[in-house]
């Protein structure tokens, strides 16, 4: 094969495994389950991309012709992702689940619950 | 139009549904574009009566250059989160905002919706029932919520209510 063929896709499948362990990385640093959904939900988006590109590129190298089943796969992962992120922040608010204490706004999570507008809170309360 | 119509009642889904069938398995063959046309019309008769009646993309040129808009986000999202991730935990300081919609109908506020989970910073939580606001949590907030309110309205729910026209 190619050097720059290979060393394109050795470049694409770094960063997304990069990007892939950042978002894992994420999930045992970060403090509370609001905190945590950023993580899988964005650096692994990035990250699969780069490798399913890779992919991509290698497979259309090998074969003459261009692959399109990860396009396929991106497809459905970034419709995926959100659906699954606000499913589980539903849960969550839903089950009082613990915050990091300087989160701001938490009289809104009471609210959201419920699918009720905010309530203004007083600023002096505060 | 009335055989169209009563044979093909969702048309744009079924051509997308022989589309994604071909790529699925990769072949142009009389086999599978038979087997993907049979497909392609009997899952939109099975679910035309579960539609709900949604706004019509009015400018697709817009579409598909909020599309790449939200692409390139996607790109700056991941790298500001990586480095939030990795850096010191002190610099995050995590809060909830309430966004208010002025979109209405369903397909749009779910599109908004998950561009904002997919853009930097922000994760969407809930609508309200009267879909009137957006509950959204921020990685980190900066000193005005108010500024991600209007990011968000400015940079997103405006082009969506462009390319739908309402």
């Amino acid at each position: 094969m190619n050097f720059w063929v290979e060393l394109l896709i050795s470049v694409l499948l770094l960063l997304g495994g990069v990007f892939v362990l950042v978002g894992s990385i994420g999930l045992i640093r970060l403090k509370d389950l609001y905190v945590r959904l950023h993580a899988p939900t964005k650096a692994t988006t990035l990250g699969l991309g780069g490798i399913l590109l890779g992919s991509m590129v290698y497979m259309s190298h090998q074969h003459g012709y261009l692959s399109i089943h990860e396009l396929l796969i991106t497809l459905f992962l970034v419709i995926t992702a959100p659906v699954t992120a606000h499913i589980l922040a539903k849960v969550a608010l839903h089950h009082e689940v613990a915050m990091m204490k300087r989160t701001r706004n938490q009289h809104h999570v009471d609210t959201a619950r419920s699918q009720l507008p905010p309530q203004e809170q007083s600023r002096d309360k505060d | 139009m009335s055989m169209n119509s009563r044979w093909l009642p969702m048309p744009i889904h079924s051509l997308l549904l022989l589309v994604v069938w071909l790529m699925l398995n990769g072949s142009l063959s009389p086999g599978h574009l038979i087997l993907g046309s049979i497909l392609a019309i009997c899952i939109p008769l099975i679910c035309a009566p579960l539609q709900v009646p949604q706004p019509k993309i009015a400018r697709p040129y817009r579409a598909i250059r909020y599309i790449l808009m939200v692409l390139g986000d996607i790109v700056v999202a991941n790298i500001q989160v990586a480095l939030l991730v990795v850096g010191p935990m002190r610099r995050i300081n995590p809060g909830f905002v309430a966004v208010p919609l002025d979109l209405q109908d369903t397909l749009p506020i779910t599109v908004l919706a998950s561009t904002v989970t997919m853009t930097p910073g922000t994760v969407s939580c809930e609508v309200t029932e009267d879909r009137k606001w957006l509950y959204v949590h921020v990685l980190d907030m900066p000193g005005d919520e108010q500024e991600v309110v209007k990011h968000i309205k400015q940079r997103y729910e405006a082009a969506i209510k462009e390319i739908f026209a309402c």
